[in-house]
């Protein structure tokens, strides 16, 4: 008897510490159903009792786009490396607000569902990649509309070349996602003790925008900015997008280069800290 | 079956009281770098037990403090405690909802915990939805809730409702259906904190009786926290009681439940100094054994100690005594003579009044007593509203109802067919 149970084998041990590297990945896996589960009701729930439903979708960078066509466009006269106005922005908008929705959304996980998250357990790193699928779905329809701008461009006879770097348009979209992920899970951790960041993430990514090339091209920067916007890794991944779909401007390898690497060192960095503190953070929040 | 499900070793948890704002800076760096160099933490040395009625003077507080338990597979555990005494914090640590300050925890197979009916509930949603949200929430796979689907909406009781959005259903129907996906659970461990408050007292039914099925039926392990010690009697094998985070007591229900009962209410007693030709001296309710307790179970005698001081003594004196229901109504009135008691010369006397265990409906009760004559005429002494006593449950068939008002008195009832 006493043999027997010290060589039980356990399914879970519970301690105080783990090791970093720990992410319970194998959890995630299992609870899979869940995270599409928890898109699906975020996609169910966001059109329910609206009359136009997921046309809401459609609404806002359309509206975006005329507002921005109107005021950079013919207001400040911002170049756009010869696009047609319109499409440049929307390019632009679309991707910028994916990877804004990410970052925002998932900044604020912890606080959000701290309700939730204190009476049951499931890998708390469902939670937010489930916020990042779903404004993929979003993203999706907002692409599509973007498709359609571009064909009636391109029918229209305008001067935009989609070329080859487009193929280059998932690993572009994994690393927007990875990158709002990352920055998100960081933020989060960190607001479960500090809610000084919480504020700083509302303006700060409205002030970001302006920080990335989606008003206007890299190549419209004098060469002393643009190597300090460069250092923003949304930049090589706006102007890559926007280089494969439209053909102008140009393409900056060094820029794409440093934003895999900053996208992926801040994703694991983020996993790490949110790792570290979904353990405990029931106590702080 | 005697394998051990779930082992509890030195297990500890600390809270920090009070505010996290200014200062935490500069504490959490003290913390670090004392971790740093490989020092206990600063902050931790200075805990203090948990006794939410004394001001202390360190704000971190121990939860839980130095817990070891062993848990066999196919067990049914009680978990009783006052507020405060670490039942929810242990099974917070138990469910991985927040891990703890030291020690650890090692279970076999899956652990499903319902510390809350409909968590993760969308309101937005339809029934049918949320079975499976919450089912996936809780850690079902969609295929196990796709097979159970009819049987939890069965179970629930609110097939008509199925496709409505959550949002328009009745606040019991809620707690229906919330309860019907948990108890569909596939787990080798089942927790549950007092979530069967809820819901109606048919309903509250079919959940004992259904986590009665889980644990006898199906050999799977069930910790249960409540503080109605009825269904704890009833369902459980085994109890816990804490106490200031740690473990006062395991055993069998009955002993543990009795003792926790013991604990939480300090024995009356009542010395009346009244100067009148009899008077009440001393009261007090005992159990069988002679203790002096407040607190009984159903089953057991009440037992009522009067000291009866006597200057003068009359044979038309007599005693009276009524039990009080908390509302102050009586249960019943009874009168005694006090000449059965008295012998010439006697100045006190000590008498027991009974009560038969297996009458009194499980409830909080006080004595009303009066020294007087047969008639009223005169009155001698009287305290009224004195000696509290609580009646608890400990199994009856009315358990599931506890605190509930079904009477005062259990009655051993007969029915008969009469027609043929």
């Amino acid at each position: 008897m006493e043999a027997n149970s010290s060589n039980q084998e356990w399914d879970l041990e519970i301690k105080p510490h783990d090791t970093v590297f720990n992410l319970h990945l194998r959890d995630v896996w299992n609870y899979r159903d869940l995270l599409w589960l928890l898109v699906r009701r975020d996609f169910v729930s966001f059109y329910k009792q609206t009359i136009l439903g997921p046309v809401w979708f459609f609404i806002q960078p359309i509206f975006t786009t005329i507002v921005f066509t109107f005021v950079f466009g013919n207001l400040a006269k911002i170049s756009t490396n010869g696009a047609p106005q319109p499409l440049f922005y929307m390019a632009g908008i679309v991707s910028w607000s994916y990877f804004a929705d990410c970052l925002t959304k998932t900044s604020t996980v912890f606080r959000d569902n701290s309700a939730i998250f204190g009476k049951v357990y499931f890998p708390r790193l469902i939670m937010p990649l489930s916020i990042v699928f779903s404004n993929l779905i979003k993203f999706a329809v907002q692409f599509i509309l973007f498709i359609i701008l571009m064909v009636y461009y391109l029918i229209q006879g305008n001067n935009i070349e989609p070329n080859w770097y487009i193929l280059l348009f998932p690993v572009i979209m994994l690393l927007m996602a990875i990158l709002g992920l990352g920055l998100g899970l960081i933020i989060t951790a960190l607001t479960t003790k500090y809610r000084d960041l919480a504020f700083v993430v509302t303006f700060g990514i409205q002030l970001a925008m302006y920080a990335t090339p989606v008003i206007y091209p890299l190549s419209y920067l004098q060469e002393k900015y643009r190597i300090i916007i460069a250092l923003n890794p949304m930049c090589g991944l706006i102007e890559t997008f926007r280089y494969g779909f439209l053909g102008t401007g140009q393409f900056y390898p060094g820029a794409f280069i440093y934003s895999i690497i900053a996208s992926l060192t801040i994703f694991i960095i983020g996993l790490v800290v949110f790792n570290k503190v979904e353990k405990n953070f029931v106590d702080t929040i | 079956m005697s394998d051990i499900a779930i082992k509890v070793e030195n297990l500890s948890k600390a809270y920090q009281l009070g505010d996290f704002s200014t200062g935490t800076i500069s504490r959490d760096i003290d913390r670090w770098w004392a971790r740093i160099r490989g020092k206990e933490d600063p902050f931790l040395k200075i805990g203090e037990a948990n006794d939410r009625a004394i001001k202390g003077t360190s704000n971190i507080v121990w939860s839980l403090k130095d817990i070891n338990l062993e848990i066999k597979q196919g067990d049914a555990i009680g978990i009783i405690g006052r507020n405060g005494a670490g039942k929810s914090t242990l099974l917070k640590v138990l469910s991985r909802i927040t891990s703890p300050t030291q020690g650890n925890i090692k279970i076999k197979g899956r652990v499903a915990s319902l510390l809350e009916v409909g968590t993760g509930f969308h309101p937005e949603l339809s029934g049918r939805e949320n079975i499976y949200l919450n089912g996936a929430i809780l850690g079902m796979r969609k295929k196990e809730i796709a097979r159970k689907f009819d049987e939890i909406v069965d179970f629930s009781g609110v097939e008509r409702y199925i496709d409505t959005p959550v949002k328009r259903y009745s606040s019991g129907m809620y707690v229906r259906l919330a309860f019907a996906v948990a108890a569909y659970l596939e787990s080798e461990t089942l927790i549950v904190d007092e979530v069967l408050a809820v819901g109606d007292i048919e309903f509250q039914k079919k959940c004992l009786g259904k986590m009665n099925d889980v644990s006898k039926g199906e050999g799977r392990t069930v910790l249960f926290v409540s503080h109605n010690m009825g269904s704890i009697l009833q369902l459980c094998n085994e109890c816990i009681l804490l106490d200031q985070g740690r473990v006062e007591k395991i055993g069998l229900p009955e002993d543990v439940v009795k003792d926790y009962y013991n604990k939480s209410v300090n024995q009356v007693s009542l010395f009346s100094g009244k100067e009148s030709d009899i008077y009440i001296k001393q009261l007090f309710t005992c159990n069988s054994e002679n203790e002096e307790t407040s607190n009984f179970s159903h089953s057991e005698d009440i037992n009522l100690r009067i000291v009866i001081g006597i200057n003068n003594y009359d044979p038309i004196q007599n005693i009276g005594l009524a039990l009080l229901t908390r509302d102050k109504r009586r249960v019943f009135t009874v009168n005694k003579a006090l000449s059965e008691f008295y012998k010439a010369g006697d100045t006190e006397i000590i008498v027991d009044f009974s009560i038969a265990g297996g009458l009194i409906a499980p409830m909080n009760y006080s004595f009303l007593i009066a020294l007087n004559t047969r008639t009223g005429l005169i009155t001698y002494d009287m305290q009224d509203d004195i000696c509290p006593v609580t009646v608890f449950d400990n199994g009856t068939e009315f358990a599931f109802a506890e605190g509930m008002d079904y009477g005062c008195i259990i009655v051993k009832d007969k029915w008969k067919r009469i027609n043929s």
